[in-house]
């Protein structure tokens, strides 16, 4: 306990200021799901009473639904899609001396920061000079642009994680690459590729402004809430949808990170501490 | 990454020029291309779809709309546009004023919490990280729309403040003003800067505050001339990552800006959109591009300076 210096002292106050700046960071979304079993068109205290009417009215609905499995299906793809693209790009990081390798990984990150609208706009405007039809295709394209840095990301610290020496090992008995990469390299990334599976797919099927430019006549779900949102008589069920979207965003995300545990933040560094 | 280069760079270079410097050459070529092959799918993908969407935007903001259709004859009328009214320079600096402060907002409010879970939290560190970052992962769409729903005319502070008898008439400076896009940006991009500032406040040694301390710093001072310069790359990167984004941002200001708080974004998507005047709003996704690329090149440069007078 010697270590345990004055640096390592409590600290009440940060202590106080932590746990008011979590509550602060959910309280906002948490009303969502208050207001979505409140008996009332309006989202004003006092409450008016308990009801499940919101819910059962999207069941109702059927653009609502036409809308899910668009996201889903755009989902699926551009999970697979980037997943798939980023082991290969992962490997190539980690595992060979890439003259440019900075720059290239910068690049392809770029789409983490550089506002999307601003990607948005440039594929539309390349789509319609090419004659492309706005579709969930072009929809997908757009998620991917937005997934990739999320995969290979996701996936990076996991290539670093695990001793290459077992690959060595493996073409040193005889495996040719594409076996070696099959049943060594694969199974050793696993949890990471489904890591970057659950995220992208949870990234594509919440992104919201891309889908907006892209989107021809089948919304995504969330362009078809952005639609809703200009109709006050259906703002509970929006209420009640986006409730159920964020429980399963976080469930979802939860498990890829408790699926990926081990290989986060640069993995070596975050859970070396104590 | 450093030490493996250096590793296999020393052999190539003692290696007697001939066959085996060939050879090795040969194989090093080799390996290169075989990395080359596994990260081309993603980097032409990437290529195509950044890079060919940006030239034709870069083309066609020198275009000029005619009805429904373009004159594709070069032209500098927009940017001409751009600088000569006056709404276009003000949208423009509207939103880096906007997401200028929504960004050193949430630096400040985060910086504290990135320094305790770095310094005074010792188990379960990766439990406070997720939980912190947790509601990033979920819709940015829907955690603007639950600020809709706190802020809103008729939303949980005005009904509240009113059933508590504290004001009669709901307040409507809440919603549609430039502070509820404000504080939503900052909310909303809280993570980008956690992150950041926590591995780099993670990275310095313990032993520089011991020495400090030593040495006859108080807390204050500890933290102004060591903790503080040692995290500043952290708050950079956490500064750029979340002014970048939000300048351009769309979402919030659409939902929660009115016109008061209306940023470049809207304007961009209404020339795509109801306005219909694409080379318009192509010419206005180039300047924002060139206006942040310039802030953050100008930023970087002075963080640079500073840092260089203080150590």
């Amino acid at each position: 306990m010697s270590e345990e210096s004055y640096i390592h002292r409590r600290n009440r106050p940060l202590q106080i200021y932590a746990v008011i700046f979590l509550i602060l960071l959910y309280v906002p979304v948490l009303f969502l799901p208050l207001f979505s079993f409140n008996d009332s068109l309006y989202t004003t205290f006092p409450l008016t009473g308990f009801t499940l009417k919101w819910y059962e009215e999207l069941w109702t609905r059927d653009a609502m639904w036409a809308a899910l499995f668009n996201s889903i299906k755009v989902g699926l793809f551009v999970a697979a899609a980037s997943t798939f693209l980023g082991i290969f790009a992962a490997k190539a990081i980690t595992r060979y001396r890439l003259p440019g390798r900075g720059p290239i990984v910068g690049f392809i990150m770029l789409p983490l920061v550089i506002p999307l609208i601003i990607f948005g706009v440039a594929l539309l405007v390349l789509l319609s000079r090419l004659g492309v039809p706005l579709s969930l295709y072009t929809v997908s394209a757009g998620h991917l642009i937005v997934c990739l840095p999320f995969a290979i990301a996701t996936l990076i610290p996991r290539f670093e994680g695990f001793d290459q020496a077992i690959e060595e090992a493996s073409a040193d008995l005889g495996e040719n690459g594409w076996w070696t990469f099959w049943r060594v390299t694969l199974p050793m990334v696993f949890p990471g590729v489904l890591a970057s599976f659950i995220l992208t797919f949870t990234v594509s099927f919440d992104e919201f402004i891309m889908a907006f430019f892209l989107t021809g006549t089948q919304p995504t779900l969330p362009v078809y809430i952005w639609g809703q949102l200009r109709f006050p008589q259906s703002f509970p069920s929006v209420l009640a949808l986006a409730s159920i979207i964020i429980a399963v965003s976080f469930v979802m995300v939860i498990l890829s990170l408790y699926i990926n545990r081990g290989a986060q933040f640069g993995g070596t560094k975050g859970s070396g501490h104590d | 990454m450093s030490e493996q280069s250096i590793h296999t760079s020393v052999p190539a270079e003692l290696a007697p020029p001939g066959k085996v410097g060939r050879l090795s050459r040969l194989m090093h070529r080799s390996e290169r291309a075989r990395g080359y092959g596994l990260i081309a799918p993603a980097l032409t993908f990437m290529l195509c779809a950044i890079l060919l969407p940006f030239a034709i935007l870069v083309v066609m903001s020198f275009w000029t709309a005619t009805g429904f259709d373009f004159d594709t004859s070069f032209s500098l009328e927009n940017y001409k546009q751009a600088l000569e009214r006056p709404i276009y320079a003000a949208l423009l600096e509207r939103s880096l004023w906007m997401s200028g402060i929504a960004t050193v907002a949430a630096v400040v409010l985060c910086y504290p919490m990135a320094y305790f879970v770095a310094f005074h939290v010792h188990r379960h560190k990766m439990f406070w990280i997720i939980l912190m970052t947790l509601p990033f992962w979920t819709s940015y769409l829907l955690r603007v729309f639950a600020w809709k729903v706190v802020l809103g005319y008729e939303g949980v502070i005005n009904s509240f403040l009113i059933s508590v008898g504290l004001i009669e008439e709901p307040l409507e400076v809440l919603l549609y003003s430039q502070s509820a896009v404000i504080i939503t940006l900052a909310h909303a991009w809280a993570a980008f800067a956690i992150l950041p500032m926590y591995v780099s406040l993670e990275k310095i040694d313990r032993s520089l505050l011991e020495a400090a301390t030593d040495l006859g710093d108080g807390p204050v001072m500890r933290f102004l001339r060591v903790t503080l310069p040692l995290s500043l790359p952290g708050v950079i990167s956490a500064s750029l990552l979340i002014f970048i984004p939000t300048t351009g941002d769309y979402i919030t200001p659409a939902l929660l800006g009115g016109p008061d708080g209306a940023m470049i974004g809207n304007l961009i998507q209404k020339m795509f959109g109801p306005i219909n005047n694409w080379p318009m709003g192509a010419t206005l996704s180039i300047l924002l591009m060139l206006c942040i690329s310039v802030i953050c090149v100008l930023f970087i440069l002075l963080t640079l300076f500073v840092r260089r007078r203080i150590s």
